[in-house]
This record gives structure tokens, C-alpha cells and sequence, in this order.
């Protein structure tokens, strides 16, 4: 796996934007910041209204990812370019969500908004709209998405990894700081797990950093590479970006996503949970 | 949710301040405030908690908890930062220049 088939940067963005048969889509869950100004030429999806079942917790079915790829425009030999805000969070998510769905071409602007935002690129709030397509999906590709009971078997035998802060690991927070902490769940960590938060992969602005200084990372954090890897935070989204740098740029086999993450977990009634830096001596 | 509510003074309705340690001001640049500036929230060791984009009149906020932070705003710009203690919960204003 080479990082120039699944990352692309800002410069090949703007050189790109009108291209047949490349698609950009922002995906925030604030819709909001897609209306106040976008890529030239980006579709939107939201990852809450258009990705989630609205009744089931759960991702829209086949059928309805078909629907939805179809009337947004985008085609099954479409190379698509997903980027958004939040260090591009919500644009990795649906790049694990576009591979479990088995679409070929899908890269991910190295960056997202920030850095395009930094670069002083231009934005537009020009409408954009595409000629609907008759998209066809695959079956979920179930060896990416890990599920609860995979997870509590994975303690002590496989490498979990924890991509979120400190204190959320520790329990200390319940949720990423720039939200309410008034929230319902037990705090803590799955046993076992590492604590490697998502943005010790990203640089400030926000884009991926190098191999080397990944593998680095993960090496000196203990994941070890001989063992599969389920990776986790609070609703799955973080943990796509550490998905990311580990399966699609480092190249790690048998790396899954656990989408259901803390807020799942950290619900169940018996399961095991670990307080505290769960690193000895602190 | 993850997404970044939009960022005010105001605070969210049911904010208790004797339980949540809010953190909150404006990112500047010689007086004028900065909007659309990216604004990291970082804890006691440096490490990265989260990051906010400012309002148009340069607001953002962080429901963090009691403890050494830092504030840290990048922007087309320039970038700046502000280290801030929070002994307490409660309301702490924490303002930041960018240059």
C-alpha cells in the first residue's frame, strides 16, 4: 500500500477540481461549514443524516448506500476524494465507510479543511449538483468492522488501541473537550487496550504524518505487528483515522474498526473496564 | 456526536458551572478578533484534547476539566498560545493572540 494511492494533497486538489471522474465530498457532521464555503466543485454527505440508519444504530444498509451514492452523482469508477474539518475525522470515517462498501478509488485529502483553510485556498458557496448515477455496492466487508463480542475476545490477545486523549483513556472525560461532559456511561478503557491518541498520527495541520514517524509511533507504543489490531474511541470516527494510518498507509493486514466504540462499550452491563493511565508507575 | 457546536459566549442551556470547567475567550490579531481560526485545546504534557474553529468574532470554548491547559490558535495568519490553569470548575476566560 503506498501512500500516493490513498492520500492526495492540497496541490492535486486544486489541480483536479474539474477532472472527469473525480469527485470531491466534505463530510462534516456540521453541515454548516459545507454551506459557508467548500471546495469548488465538492459534493456534501453527513455522516449522521445520509451514513446512519435513523432508527437502528447501525450504517444504512446496502440498498440505501446504493441510493445514496447514486443520487449524489458519484459513479462506481468515480475516483473519490473525501476530505472535511476536525482534522478530517468525519472524511476518514467515510473513507472506512466507502471501503466497507467496497469502493475502489477513494482517497482522502491529506489535511482536509484545515490545511486547505491554513493554505488560504479558495472556498466557494456556489451550488453544486451532479447527474444522479445507478451506483452498485458491495456486500460489507465485515474483515475492517469489529463488533462487541469480537472486541471483549480481542483483551489480552490482540492489540487494541485506544485513539482516544488522555484523560477520556483514563476517564477522567467522557467525550472529546469541546462538548458537554454530561453524560450517562461508565469512563475508562477497554483491559489491555494502548492509549495512542489519533493525533499523535496527524501534524498540526492537520495532515498525516511520515511512514517512518509512524511506524515509530506505533513501535514505541508497544502495538505489536505480529497481531491483529482493533482499533476504537468514542463513536468510531477518530478511530477511522488511525484505521487509516495503520491499514491503508503503514499497510498493517488484519486492522478493524470498531465502530460501536466507548459509547457502546462503555454501556455494556458486566464487561470488564480499566481505569487510569493503565501505564505502570503512573 | 464529535462535530463542533458553533462556538459563542453563551454558554449552552443547563451549563452547570459548579460541575463543568468551561474554558473560553477570543482569538485576536492586534485587537481585531479572528475568525475561522483553528483552536487546540492542549493538556498539562502537550498533548493534543481538541480542537474548535472560532466564530466570526474570533469565540471558542472547551468544556475541559480542572487542570494545566493550553490554548493554541493556528490561522492563515500567524499562530499563537496561551497557557491557562484551572484550579476549579467554573468559567475561565483564556484570550489569544495571533501573529
Amino acid at each position: 500500500m503506498s501512500r500516493e494511492n490513498v492520500l492526495v494533497t492540497a496541490d492535486w486538489a486544486e489541480q483536479n477540481l474539474d477532472t472527469d471522474g473525480v469527485v470531491l465530498v466534505e463530510v462534516d457532521e456540521d453541515t454548516t461549514a459545507y454551506d459557508a464555503g467548500h471546495i469548488p466543485g465538492a459534493i456534501k454527505i453527513n455522516w449522521k443524516t445520509e451514513l446512519q440508519d435513523q432508527v437502528t444504530r447501525d450504517f444504512v444498509d446496502k440498498g440505501g448506500f446504493e441510493k445514496l451514492l447514486s443520487d449524489k452523482g458519484i459513479g462506481n469508477d468515480d475516483t473519490v476524494v473525501l476530505y472535511g474539518g476536525n482534522n478530517n475525522w468525519f472524511a476518514a470515517y467515510a473513507y472506512w465507510y466507502f471501503k466497507l462498501y467496497g469502493h475502489s478509488e477513494v482517497k482522502l485529502l491529506d489535511g482536509g479543511r484545515k490545511k486547505w483553510e491554513l493554505d488560504g485556498r479558495t472556498l466557494t458557496t456556489d451550488e453544486v449538483s451532479r447527474p444522479s448515477t445507478s451506483y452498485t455496492a458491495q456486500e460489507q466487508d465485515r474483515s475492517i468492522r469489529a463488533f462487541r463480542d469480537e472486541v471483549i475476545e480481542a483483551i489480552g490477545a490482540r492489540n487494541l488501541v485506544d485513539v482516544r486523549s488522555p484523560d477520556e483513556f483514563s476517564g477522567k472525560l467522557l467525550a472529546p473537550a469541546h462538548l458537554p461532559q454530561e453524560q450517562a456511561q461508565r469512563g475508562g478503557h477497554i483491559p489491555s487496550a494502548l492509549n495512542v491518541p489519533w493525533s499523535k498520527a496527524a501534524n498540526e495541520d492537520g495532515t498525516f504524518k511520515s511512514d517512518e514517524e509512524l511506524r515509530t509511533l506505533y513501535g514505541g507504543e508497544g502495538l505489536d505487528d505480529s497481531k491483529s489490531t482493533i482499533a476504537y474511541c468514542r463513536i468510531g470516527e477518530r478511530s477511522s483515522h488511525t484505521w487509516f494510518a495503520l491499514h491503508e498507509l503503514l499497510g498493517h493486514a488484519d486492522v478493524k474498526n470498531y465502530d460501536g466504540s466507548w459509547t457502546e462499550y462503555g454501556s455494556l452491563v458486566g464487561v470488564p473496564i480499566e481505569v487510569g493511565s493503565g501505564k505502570a508507575g503512573s | 456526536m464529535c462535530g463542533a457546536p458553533e462556538q459563542t459566549q453563551e454558554l449552552p442551556p443547563g451549563t452547570d458551572l459548579t460541575t463543568q470547567t468551561v474554558l473560553t475567550g477570543t482569538v485576536h490579531s492586534g485587537g481585531e478578533p479572528v475568525g475561522g481560526a483553528f483552536v487546540r485545546l492542549l493538556d498539562g504534557s502537550g498533548e493534543f484534547t481538541a480542537e474548535v474553529v472560532t466564530s466570526a468574532s474570533g469565540d471558542f470554548r472547551f468544556f475541559a476539566a480542572p487542570g494545566e491547559w493550553t490554548v493554541r490558535a493556528l490561522h492563515r495568519s500567524g499562530n499563537g498560545e496561551t497557557a491557562v490553569t484551572a484550579e476549579r470548575p467554573g468559567l475561565h476566560v483564556v484570550e489569544v493572540e495571533v501573529a
